[in-house]
């Protein structure tokens, strides 16, 4: 078991309600940007004496520019309806880890300096009464804290009766401090590194045409097959965007193993782009459309280099909510596009077409050593949707993954579907400054799988994002599992598929099937 | 004194229905440059009016969250719903009599839920660390005007006619305003109703017109089919 100078929450069968037990995470908060970081995304570089005027002009700005902000912030009633639904409450105890507190670290401000109740009260010296407060210099510290603590999962948003989301309030919140000078040194690097060299992790062209060289390779010592890893091709059908962790971190790259498969067998031509070798879009983690817009142009601008005609997206969660509820939006319109198909496509939406036609040769039982269960990725689960209806982001990828595995397992109904927990690492908090809250909020989900792997033998969990597969990798140690028992849902249809003409272990009982 | 409370409740009538009205015509103008229904979401606009409905006929989210709250806030609404239904009749005779009388029952229902609510938020922690003075203060409000009105039909009755001539005459007033009866639980629960009228658009009661405003509740799920600029988002495009 990892170590850590922090107590790891022990697994117990259920997650109980925990009592409030003020500033457990009081001390939580990430690295601060450099100047030459939040000046490169047209931040100011520091804080500087107007701080105040900055951040209540930034906030007023916001609640012009977004409905949904203005109408959060006045429609709350303290129901406490979604006091007990954070994964970072239930695992931390602190209170202002609650939605509700976390919304009114920024509503209290609002109501005194954008409401008749607040103001009327804060010239009585009494704010407090209407729930207003001063806006003070140390509240924007508590504000990088605790606004740091939301992975912007949108589980609080389903069970509050106006449909408040506390991501939104957190992206604005993170928007204003940016704007004040406090942005997040892990977010506003790598949106750097986007923009200078392509992608999050800063794989230049060439270390990304080296990765796909071997990646082929591979695939060939594997199977005897030459499955083409294609970059920068000029007229090929599809644009495929994936997170530039599928280039080489465990389990992803398993994944995009997969997807070259899948092509392959599907018969279509495909490519990975330079331009565009980066799904993730960290803009909307920053809350910032502007620059969430402008890293999505990038896929438009590789599409048209390309001249392709269709646009998949590989896994990751709040890449494919950038891509399926704004790119259209924010890069649109796509009318140079083959009109036969949505743009973007889901990877899996792909491959389940693939396998409803009938074009792949898919062996379940080579994935007998496994019993599999799934964990819904926040974002694909409560901001986007894969196929025609309602919903179809929770069957797609099931379809997929008991078209290829024999054994499949679900969570616990309370934690699957649009009430999964997020995987504690998302929304911005994938970084090493924020482990401890990383390690608490993954809690709940690491008891739901607890329970299945004791009581069905499930072996191994899939998922859909690269945030939450680096994240379990992370923190399944800590919790007394194995790193290696998150996996790719490619990986599984990759591990599933027989290519034609593909020698291998297994080529007798290829050769039985096929006669 | 009775002229006081006329012209008290055309304040608090004017403050209600102005106040309302800049802050729907704020939400309605405030951009939404983004879809972001909670999904699953409806794929058409009739899915979504449907949506609406559950949300605020069921509190279709809370019922998914807690029951408890859902049961006492439910009954509260519902009962409050239906004693306004029943005041109707202080102001027109439409509705017929077989259907205002048993509605004088909901005053129990909206008491019980107000009631229960008000538990909840004293004795649940989680729930009390986030409410402010005026969360209480608001129940208070509420509680009192609910059982001061149950008052007057179950216990001590007050003289109705004289009520109902005294706002048929705020109605049409230039004939001379009509006089309220002498009777103090009528004074304090009006003078509780025009206090209420008069903070629902600065307080959380705005709730009620900001539900249907709710951009996670209120979208249809067609970002891929449609664009959704705003202007604010235009002049990028422009750039």
């Amino acid at each position: 078991m990892a170590k850590a100078d922090y107590e790891i929450p022990e697994l117990h069968e259920y997650v109980e309600v925990p009592e409030l037990e003020s500033g457990t995470m009081a001390h939580s908060a990430p690295y601060v940007a450099k100047p030459e970081f939040q000046e490169q995304l047209g931040y100011v570089g520091e804080v500087e004496d107007d701080w105040k005027e900055k951040a209540l002009d930034a906030m007023g700005d916001m609640l012009g520019k977004y409905r949904g902000l203005q109408v959060f912030m006045d429609s709350c009633v303290k129901c406490g309806s979604c006091t007990d639904k954070c994964h970072y409450y239930l695992s931390t105890k602190d209170p202002l880890n609650m939605p509700v507190a976390r919304q009114d670290l920024m509503r209290r401000v609002y109501r005194r300096y954008f409401t008749f109740a607040g103001k009327f009260f804060g010239k009585l010296g009494m704010p407090e009464f209407v729930g207003a407060k001063e806006l003070e210099r140390e509240d924007l510290d508590e504000w990088f804290s605790y606004y740091h603590q939301c992975s912007q999962c949108r589980r609080c948003s389903v069970f509050c009766p106006y449909g408040i989301d506390t991501a939104e309030i957190t992206m604005a919140a993170r928007e204003i401090l940016a704007r004040v000078g406090i942005g997040q040194k892990y977010s506003n690097e790598i949106i750097g590194k986007v923009y200078k060299i392509g992608n999050n992790l800063g794989l230049p062209g060439p270390a990304l045409l080296d990765t796909l060289e071997g990646l082929e390779e591979d695939v060939e010592d594997e199977t005897g097959v030459k499955v083409l890893y294609p970059l920068d091709v000029k007229g090929a059908d599809i644009l495929l965007v994936t997170p530039s962790a599928d280039f080489f971190a465990e389990p992803h790259v398993d994944g995009l193993i997969g997807y070259g498969k899948v092509f392959h067998e599907a018969g279509v031509s495909w490519t990975l782009s330079t331009t565009a070798s980066e799904a993730a879009n960290f803009g909307m983690f920053i809350g910032s459309y502007e620059n969430m817009r402008k890293i999505s142009l990038r896929i438009r601008e590789a599409a048209l280099e390309l001249g392709v005609k269709r646009i998949v997206f590989g896994e990751c969660g709040h890449a494919w909510r950038v891509a399926y509820s704004f790119l259209n939006t924010l890069a649109g319109p796509f009318d140079f596009l083959d009109p036969d198909y949505p743009v973007p496509q889901h990877i899996l939406e792909f491959t389940w077409n693939e396998i409803q036609k009938g074009t792949l040769n898919l062996d379940p039982s080579r994935n007998d050593d496994k019993t599999l269960t799934f964990h819904d990725s926040c974002n694909v689960a409560r901001a986007t949707r894969m196929g025609d209806e309602p919903g179809g982001q929770f069957t797609i990828p099931r379809n997929v993954i008991k078209s290829v595995c024999n054994n499949y397992v679900d969570m616990d109904p309370d934690t699957i579907y649009e009430k999964t927990f997020c995987c504690g690492g998302g929304g911005g908090l994938l970084t090493d400054d924020l482990m401890e809250i990383r390690i608490k909020g993954g809690m709940p989900r690491m008891t739901a799988l607890n329970n299945v792997i004791e009581e069905s033998g499930v072996t191994h969990m899939a998922a859909i994002c690269a945030i939450c597969k680096s994240q379990f990798t992370k923190i399944l140690p800590y919790y007394g599992m194995e790193m290696d028992q998150i996996v790719s849902v490619h990986q599984l249809v990759s591990d599933a598929l027989i290519l034609s003409g593909q020698v291998d272990e297994d080529d007798e009982d290829t050769d039985e099937e096929a006669a | 004194m009775s002229v006081a409370y006329a012209i008290l409740f055309y304040i608090a009538l004017a403050i209600m229905v102005i106040g309302v009205a800049r802050r729907v015509i704020m939400y309605a103008k405030a951009p939404a440059p983004l879809k972001i229904p909670t999904t699953p979401a409806p794929t058409t606009q009739t899915g979504v009016v449907m949506r609406m409905f559950r949300e605020v006929v069921f509190f279709e989210s809370l019922f998914k969250s807690t029951k408890w709250t859902w049961i006492f806030g439910w009954m509260f609404h519902m009962g409050l719903f239906a004693v306004l239904a029943r005041h109707s009749r202080y102001f027109n005779s439409l509705m017929p009599a077989e259907i205002v009388g048993p509605l004088k029952y909901a005053a129990f229902a909206m008491i019980i839920g107000l009631v229960g609510l008000l538990i909840r938020r004293f004795a649940v922690d989680r729930v009390r660390y986030i409410s402010s003075p005026s969360d209480f203060a608001m129940l208070f409000l509420l509680i009192l005007i609910g059982v001061s009105g149950a008052m007057m039909t179950f216990v001590s009755h007050t003289d109705i006619t004289m009520v109902t001539h005294f706002f048929h005459t705020l109605m049409w007033p230039f004939d001379g305003i009509g006089e309220l009866p002498g009777d103090i639980l009528v004074w304090v629960h009006l003078l509780l109703v025009a206090s209420l009228m008069i903070i629902f658009p600065v307080s959380k009661l705005l709730h009620a017109p900001g539900v249907f405003f709710s951009p996670s509740r209120n979208q249809v799920d067609n970002p891929r089919e449609q664009r959704h600029v705003s202007d604010w988002a235009k002049k990028l495009e422009q750039n």
